[in-house]
């Protein structure tokens, strides 16, 4: 089933849209930077944006940024919504069940489908993010002098590229369990209506709530467990050394999010009756 | 013989609407089943009660001697059901659609899946379709597809619910015949319908809903037994009716209903009187009949309140 899903996944125009706009929105604003070379000043704009000028390997960090607060979720939250919902909606979920497939197998392939679509969401906007970055910016100035393309930290001491690469791969798999934990509720969602729309307005709506009461001093004692708390905790990844305690806390926030939201629609699609 | 389907006071309630209401159904092996009534009336629920999509409220189901839904994945891959009409998934072609549909579930042989496919395929007309997208099918290929799909695993038992919609009356022919041919190869069919001429074509058995309630079960040739009467067309009506005194029991023009078993003998009284015969032939209640006198109006019909 697992196989199943995925092609399926795979051969929906939709999922190639999303990744396409996706790549999309960075490749316009690296476009826009190097032909205006008008930069945003140092603390303002998008994470990293004032840096990706003189160093092109750090835009897939900016690009990431800069799909991180709305694109993303978007896009997760309408494949994610569109999980059993859809099924449900275009009838073959109850080919499905009587075929037979068992009901906990075909939410454990729904949500490895959700997560080949965020994992090759993030990396593919990396991806495209490095090749336009070096296209448009080059390897930085150190480069010309041949020191190999290293890059500032945060904190100021020098990267290598070799160990930027790996710190980008930990930001990439950080950055997909976040939109996991937002495509298991997106999951959940969807087993409890028929309506792909309905299941990802859900998602948005969570994504808006926790937003919303982030910044408030009120909700401070709720403040940790809330989704998108932890979302740029990945930005540590870039200073030297790595804040690990605050990515240590955000991972053990989003699975908690993954194993709350998947047991929740287990528990609710294991007994539901299907009368779409 | 044994029953393929056996249910036990099966119930089903949807908050305080009761769909299923202590149905006890058999169906035994080997039969073409017909489930009918008017719409609503419980018939989807049954079935999808039957494959497990549905949990009954009480009450128990039996499918191929396991229990459901709990023997689920040991059945329902020996039963090929059309649930409410066809579904697929609309970007991918007919084949596309029957190959993954069969790749999702167990007991699937990977070798001869292609085999299968174009059997399947093959059977309901649809062998030589293209590769257009499932969303550019008319309304009678997604059912022939749809037909396909139930098909696909050779099943022991075809749960049909409303198998000849949107089908042309050629269609509907095909489908009569396929049915009738894997029935002859073994298949036990169960279809439900509101169309009593399908039914009648078809079954050999048929089960009557009403109001969530299973209000009759016969084989059809036994609702279809000569009523002891005899239908009687003439010319000369009222001399039908001066021979034959009292046993005329009903008279419209030159038809008569007259009461005897046996056609032959009336036909030779009524030559040797010299009157002269145009139609003769026992009568039997049609299906439409016994259907009417069993239910009442179908749940789409709302009458208004009292005065």
């Amino acid at each position: 089933m697992i196989r199943v899903e995925l092609a399926l996944m795979l051969r929906r125009r939709r999922v190639w849209l999303c990744w396409a706009l996706l790549c999309a929105l960075p490749a316009l604003v690296a476009v826009l930077l190097a032909t205006t070379r008008l930069a945003p000043a140092p603390g303002r704009g998008g994470a990293f944006l004032s840096a990706v000028v003189s160093n092109g390997q750090l835009f897939p960090a900016a690009a990431l940024a800069l799909v991180l607060p709305v694109f993303l979720p978007i896009t997760v939250a309408v494949v994610a919504g569109d999980a059993i919902a859809g099924e449900a909606s275009a009838g073959t979920l109850r080919y499905l069940l009587v075929r037979p497939v068992g009901r906990l197998r075909l939410l454990v392939a729904k949500l490895v489908s959700v997560t080949a679509f965020v994992l090759l969401a993030v990396l593919l906007v990396t991806i495209t993010g490095y090749a336009v970055g070096v296209a448009a910016f080059g390897f930085g100035p150190d480069a010309a002098l041949g020191g190999g393309g290293g890059i500032a930290s945060l904190s100021g001491a020098v990267l290598t590229p070799a160990q930027l690469l790996v710190r980008t791969a930990g930001t990439v798999a950080y950055l997909a369990l976040c939109m996991l934990a937002l495509g298991a509720l997106g999951l959940f969602f969807s087993t409890l209506t028929d309506s792909p729309l309905a299941a990802a307005l859900g998602v948005l709506a969570v994504v808006v709530t926790s937003a919303v009461l982030l910044p408030l001093d009120a909700a401070a004692a709720i403040r940790t467990y809330l989704p998108t708390t932890h979302w740029l905790a990945w930005i540590d990844l870039y200073r030297d050394p790595v804040l690990w305690p605050s990515l240590r806390r955000g991972a053990l926030v989003q699975l908690g999010w993954v194993t709350v939201a998947f047991g929740a629609a287990w528990a609710n699609f294991a007994t539901k009756d299907i009368t779409s | 013989m044994t029953d393929v389907i056996v249910t036990e006071a099966l119930t089903k309630r949807f908050g305080r609407v009761t769909a299923v209401d202590g149905v006890d159904l058999a169906v035994p092996e080997g039969v073409r089943f017909g489930l009918l009534g008017p719409n609503g009336s419980g018939k989807t629920t049954l079935v999808r009660m039957l494959l497990g999509l549905v949990h009954p409220t009480s009450g128990s189901v039996r499918l191929l001697d396991r229990p459901m839904p709990r023997g689920a994945k040991a059945v329902l891959p020996r039963v090929g059901a059309l649930v409410e009409g066809p579904a697929a998934w609309p970007h991918l072609s007919g084949r596309a659609n029957l190959r993954l549909l069969d790749a999702a579930g167990p007991g699937a042989r990977r070798r001869d899946r292609r085999e299968r496919v174009e059997e399947a395929l093959r059977q309901v007309g649809l062998a030589g379709v293209d590769r257009r997208p499932v969303k550019a099918y008319s309304l009678g290929m997604r059912q022939r597809l749809g037909i396909a799909a139930a098909l696909l695993r050779r099943p022991d038992l075809l749960l049909l619910d409303e198998p000849t919609n949107g089908l042309d009356p050629r269609g509907i022919t095909e489908m009569r015949e396929l049915l009738v041919e894997l029935n002859a190869a073994g298949t036990t069919v169960v279809l439900s319908s509101h169309l009593l001429s399908e039914v009648e074509a078809l079954c050999t058995r048929v089960g009557v809903m009403d109001g969530g309630r299973l209000v009759l079960t016969e084989d059809l040739d036994a609702l279809r037994a000569p009523t002891g009467r005899v239908l009687v067309r003439s010319p000369e009506p009222d001399a039908v009716v001066g021979l034959l005194d009292g046993r005329v029991v009903d008279r419209d023009g030159d038809a008569l209903v007259v009461r005897g078993d046996d056609p032959a003998e009336l036909n030779a009284r009524l030559v040797a009187a010299g009157i002269a015969v145009t139609g003769l032939t026992a009568q039997r209640r049609s299906l439409e009949q016994v259907v009417l006198e069993a239910t009442g109006a179908g749940s789409d019909r709302v009458d208004g309140g009292r005065g």
